[in-house]
């Protein structure tokens, strides 16, 4: 550590102010946060101590999100691979699988070392694109503006990443992240300041501007000619008892060995990253009650009206839980305490508006099968709201007691 | 029934004029800097489009469609081309008493509102409801229903814009972009949210 400090010593004359690279402080403020620690510090009282700041929370939520990227790996790779076992050999092409090859490892998706390679082909240069793409953004904002790059952009990219089809061609995912980045975030001064998710942000973007890659039956195996619906598409056209037909069991939903954007279809592994961000309070309580309490009261509701045209209707909640990237959406971005409501009370409610959302977009609305992302989307816009009628319940209460 | 509470549905939430149409922008934009301002100019909204809409179809059926004006002997005259110009009238009229209305009981929202009042008279969004209650040839029951439904829809959106702004007073927007710039990209973002809705057939 000592070697470090002096290492950054050096330098660092020469970024603060009146030194020759001034401006590009941010820049190596960020570089010596991401070595060493952050340098904010409070200076007027109270103090209290804490080791929980901005960046330990990013690496706690990155952190979490481990078993969701190696769910990601293995599951593309799986899919990947059961789909060219399936076509035969003959569909194994592009770079990729000529890599696969060449290293010695068969197409067989029992074969687990050639699962998680497969998948981490597809999987690195989508990560790799939104880290280079989504930074220099950040880096361009933060030169200019003066402010600190944030760790912040490491959750973003990562979420943003794990809810895209694996078969995302690499100038939409730097499209994407642009539009999440700079429209989502940026514009309204950076992290902490912005409304709306900016990863949701950019993957709405993606969603309404390039349907073709991002929804339907060929985009989430990345292998041409393949087709495989998501379980929510089959569910949408053929009700929920098709889902046996096609070979998917619940556990396996569970498990996330089914079709879908490469992180979200594991809800294991999104239990196993709640788990990690409830033991460190990273994430509200509240909020993972609410939304669970909007999806299954909603979806109950619907079982009991039931419907004779609309398969949908029957579906049960322990499905809406697994299925499509209910999970992933509630651990990972219903939490984030940025665009969420900040009251107690607020947070019931806008979780449980979020879960009546998502069932009511899959059940109600035909044209989208998934509605995840623009129930977060619509929550987020309301969250503010949700607490301004909580603090004033709360002001007209207390105004009662003390009158 | 179960007509009417669908086209309720479909006004508030499908077809949100603010969101979807991006009618009324100028009073969207302009009086949403805070929430208490937001339910009240909402609420003027909602009330005169909920009067104005079922009234002009009133007037579109027993004056101005062609035949309409057979009880009063001129079965063949077509007075549609005073369309606009009726309902114009009729809506300055109805705001002009909302006016008096609320200076008389709610001064504080009558101040806060200010000249933003009067303009519900050139609001697009007020207008645009009844131009969209003659093209879609409501009846009467279906009129009162849009003029309302549409109404509270537009109230919803400026409401939660007016939380959205109160929350960005936080936030640290660049200089180009301060005041109108940022609220137009909100808005965008916010139809963005809504695009949940699109599709939804009732």
């Amino acid at each position: 550590m000592g070697m470090l400090r002096d290492f950054f010593d050096k330098f660092e004359p020469s970024f603060l102010k009146g030194g020759r690279y001034e401006k590009y402080f941010p820049l190596y403020e960020m570089i010596e946060s991401l070595a060493l620690t952050p340098r904010t510090v409070t200076t007027v009282a109270p103090h209290a101590r804490s080791f929980v700041d901005m960046k330990r929370i990013m690496t706690y939520v990155v952190i979490s999100t481990i078993p969701c990227i190696l769910m990601a790996l293995y599951n593309t790779g799986y899919q990947a691979n059961g789909a060219i076992m399936a076509l035969g050999p003959d569909s194994a092409t592009g770079w990729r699988a000529w890599l696969v090859a060449k290293s010695g490892l068969p197409f067989d998706p029992g074969n687990p070392f050639s699962n998680l390679f497969f998948g981490a082909l597809y999987f690195l240069p989508i990560y790799i694109v939104t880290l280079a793409i989504g930074g220099i953004w950040e880096c361009l904002f933060a030169v200019v503006r003066g402010h600190e790059v944030n760790e912040g952009f490491l959750v973003t990219s990562m979420l943003f990443v794990l809810i895209l089809p694996a078969s995302t061609p690499l100038w939409q995912v730097a499209l994407g992240i642009s539009f999440g980045v700079v429209l989502g975030k940026e514009v309204f001064g950076g992290t902490g300041k912005n409304f709306l998710n900016p990863a949701l942000v950019g993957r709405a973007f993606l969603y309404f501007a390039y349907p073709a890659n991002m929804s339907g039956d060929t985009v989430w195996t990345p292998v041409d000619g393949f087709s495989g619906a998501t379980a929510l598409g089959i569910t949408a056209a053929e009700g929920p008892q098709a889902l046996a037909n096609h070979g998917i069991s619940w556990w396996d939903a569970f498990f996330g060995l089914i079709q879908g954007s490469l992180g979200e279809t594991s809800t294991l592994a999104c239990l196993l990253g709640l788990v990690f961000l409830l033991a460190t309070r990273i994430a509200n309580w509240r909020l993972i009650v609410g939304c669970l309490g909007g999806m299954i009261g909603f979806s109950l509701l619907l079982n009991l009206i039931g419907s004779d045209t609309n398969p949908m209707f029957a579906m049960p909640w322990y499905w809406h839980l697994v299925l499509g990237g209910y999970a992933f959406g509630l651990v990972f971005m219903v939490t984030e305490p940025v665009s969420a409501s900040q009251t107690n009370v607020g947070r019931y409610v806008y979780g449980a508006l979020i879960g009546f959302m998502v069932v009511m977009i899959r059940v109600i609305n035909p044209a989208f099968p998934e509605g995840m992302m623009l129930a977060i989307l619509f929550g987020n816009i309301f969250a503010p709201l949700i607490d301004f009628f909580v603090i004033k319940a709360n002001i007209a209460r207390r105004a009662k007691r003390n009158a | 029934m179960e007509g009417l509470i669908s086209l309720a549905v479909k006004a508030i939430f499908v077809e949100n004029l603010a969101l979807s149409f991006f009618l009324g922008m100028c009073t969207f934009i302009a009086v949403s800097k805070k929430i208490e301002t937001a339910i009240g100019l909402g609420i003027s909204v909602t009330v005169v489009q909920a009067i104005t809409v079922p009234a002009n179809n009133l007037i579109l059926n027993t004056l101005l469609k062609p035949g309409a004006l057979s009880w009063a002997g001129f079965g063949d005259v077509d007075l549609t081309f005073l369309g606009l110009i009726s309902y114009i009238g009729v809506i300055a009229a109805i705001v002009q008493i909302l006016e008096m209305v609320l200076d008389k009981y709610f001064p504080p929202l009558y101040n806060a509102l200010g000249i933003f009042l009067p303009l519900i008279t050139v609001n697009c969004a007020i207008l645009g409801g009844s131009l969209f209650m003659v093209e879609r040839d409501y009846t009467f029951p279906e009129a009162a229903t849009y003029g309302l439904s549409s109404g509270l829809g537009w109230a919803l959106a400026i409401t939660a814009m007016a939380g959205v702004r109160e929350k960005l007073k936080y936030s640290d927007i660049p200089d180009g972009l301060q005041g109108l710039g940022i609220t137009f990209i909100t808005a965008g973002l916010m139809a963005m949210g809504f695009m949940s809705f699109s599709g939804v057939k009732l």
